[in-house]
């Protein structure tokens, strides 16, 4: 059952709260991992791992880095989700 | 068919004495800085790494290793005569022939041991181990040295800023002998050649004697540079953090140890944010010692095991007989894990 926009935005702020602490309610689909989620480039690995686990996808090295907001992130994941 | 006889070793093997030693120079972040655009801040955010040491002309790789071997022979409370295999595990020897080992096992007076180098990068150690671990029982050699040493600083690109403030020098050593009872449990080791890529040499030594150097990289100053280790760092990490945790767990397995009959985890020491990832992954309880020796080493490769694990135990962080998992990984890529009773 491929997830909804909503699910994997909540998935993703489940994720985000267990590497970097951040709570849940921040993590929106404007916000930077970076620049508003304080995570760096390689809690940012973390949140992928983590991510292609939980929405059965496959975000290989060069594609991380384009992922720059949770709305990149979510965009990406309904796209290619199993 | 003729039948052949065969030895018969000890029962079990156990690890009997450590010992390590490391470059008297310090080297702090500043002056990794002096050669790349970093900061202090990112370097310690992103790697845990506040200082390393560097080894000067006189601490070679023999040299270092006969002195952390000379502190494991006392810890282990043996003669060197009585040392039956010397197996060095090292990338950074740059004499191909003869192996370091033999100089190591002579220069410590060993009675002839046999002596000889592995090529198995930041798992060296572990797989070592399994080699000495096997020698013991098989009655190859009743005490074996086993030694994970590396000057990375000669093999670092003091310009490139993903690798310049990584890599550190050392040696570590272990003395493994005969055991009534099992004190290293069974090793989970292999290789992914796939990834051979992740982390290599720039260049191979071959391409400097052919003459054309048009192709090799060169230095600020246009000279060609000395080779170095690259690696494609996300890659690595992710590797890692997901896969390594994997294999971890698998030691502990099939040692049928719990986390919580854990004492101390001593992971290679490639960068603080592995090991905590690790921690987290593995759902190790509070109790669990862990290595964190990197932060004033560097990554020293084959040494870094042996090297945190004396550190441990000389702070009294960690003590005789504690229940250990070690596991080393890297360029291969290759990995070994196993859990060890601590000297
Ligand atoms: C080496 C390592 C710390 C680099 O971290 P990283 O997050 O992967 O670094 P990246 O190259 O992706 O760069 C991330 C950002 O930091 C910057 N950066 C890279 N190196 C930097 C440095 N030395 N100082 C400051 N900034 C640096 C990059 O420019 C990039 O910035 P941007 O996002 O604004 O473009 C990390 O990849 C690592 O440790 N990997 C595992 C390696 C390892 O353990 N190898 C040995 C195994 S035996």
């Amino acid at each position: 059952m491929a997830a909804t926009q909503e699910e994997i935005v909540a998935g993703l702020a489940d994720i985000v709260n267990e590497i970097a602490g951040i709570p849940v309610e921040d993590v929106q689909l404007d916000k930077s991992f970076t620049d508003d989620l304080d995570v760096d480039s390689l809690s940012m690995v973390e949140v992928v791992v983590a991510a292609e686990e939980r929405f059965d996808v496959k975000i290989p090295d060069d594609d991380v880095k384009n992922l720059k907001t949770v709305g990149d992130a979510t965009d990406y994941i309904l796209k290619h989700q199993g | 068919m003729s039948k052949i006889k065969t030895r018969k070793g000890a029962p079990y093997a156990r690890i009997l004495g450590v010992g390590g030693y490391r470059p008297t120079r310090v080297v702090p972040n500043e002056v990794i800085l002096e050669t790349i655009d970093s900061s202090d801040e990112w370097i310690r955010s992103r790697s845990g790494i506040e200082t390393r040491h560097w080894a000067n002309d006189e601490e070679t790789v023999a040299a270092m290793s006969i002195e952390a071997s000379g502190k494991a022979i006392a810890d282990a409370g043996i003669r060197a005569e009585q040392i039956g295999a010397v197996v060095v595990s090292t990338v950074s020897h740059f004499s191909q022939t003869p192996a370091v080992a033999t100089e190591i096992a002579d220069k410590l007076g060993t009675n002839q041991a046999a002596a000889f180098d592995i090529s198995a990068g930041c798992a060296g150690f572990g797989y070592a181990l399994t080699l000495a671990k096997g020698m013991v029982v098989d009655g190859s050699a009743e005490y074996v040295l086993v030694i994970g040493v590396e000057r990375l600083s000669d093999l670092t690109d003091l310009e490139d800023r993903t690798t310049a403030f990584l890599f550190g020098d050392g040696a570590g050593a272990v003395i493994v002998g005969p055991s009534e009872e099992p004190h290293i449990g069974p090793t989970v080791w292999g290789s992914e050649g796939d990834k051979s890529d992740t982390i290599k040499q720039t260049v191979p030594w071959n391409e400097f004697r052919l003459g054309d150097v048009s192709q090799l990289p060169l230095d600020g100053k246009g000279n060609v540079k000395f080779p170095a280790i690259t690696q494609e760092g996300q890659a690595v990490f992710r590797w890692a953090v997901f896969e390594m945790a994997k294999v971890a767990q698998q030691a502990l397995d099939a040692a049928g140890i719990t986390p919580d009959d854990l004492d101390v985890f001593i992971p290679h020491q490639a960068n603080v944010r592995i090991i905590d990832s690790m921690v987290k992954t593995l759902k190790l309880p509070e109790h669990v010692t862990v290595a964190r020796d990197i932060r004033t080493t560097g990554n020293t490769s084959a040494a870094s095991i042996p090297l945190a694990m004396e550190r441990l135990l000389a702070t009294g962080e960690a003590k005789s007989g504690d229940t250990a998992l070690v596991i080393g990984f890297g360029a291969g890529l290759v990995y070994a894990a196993t859990v060890v009773t601590l000297p």
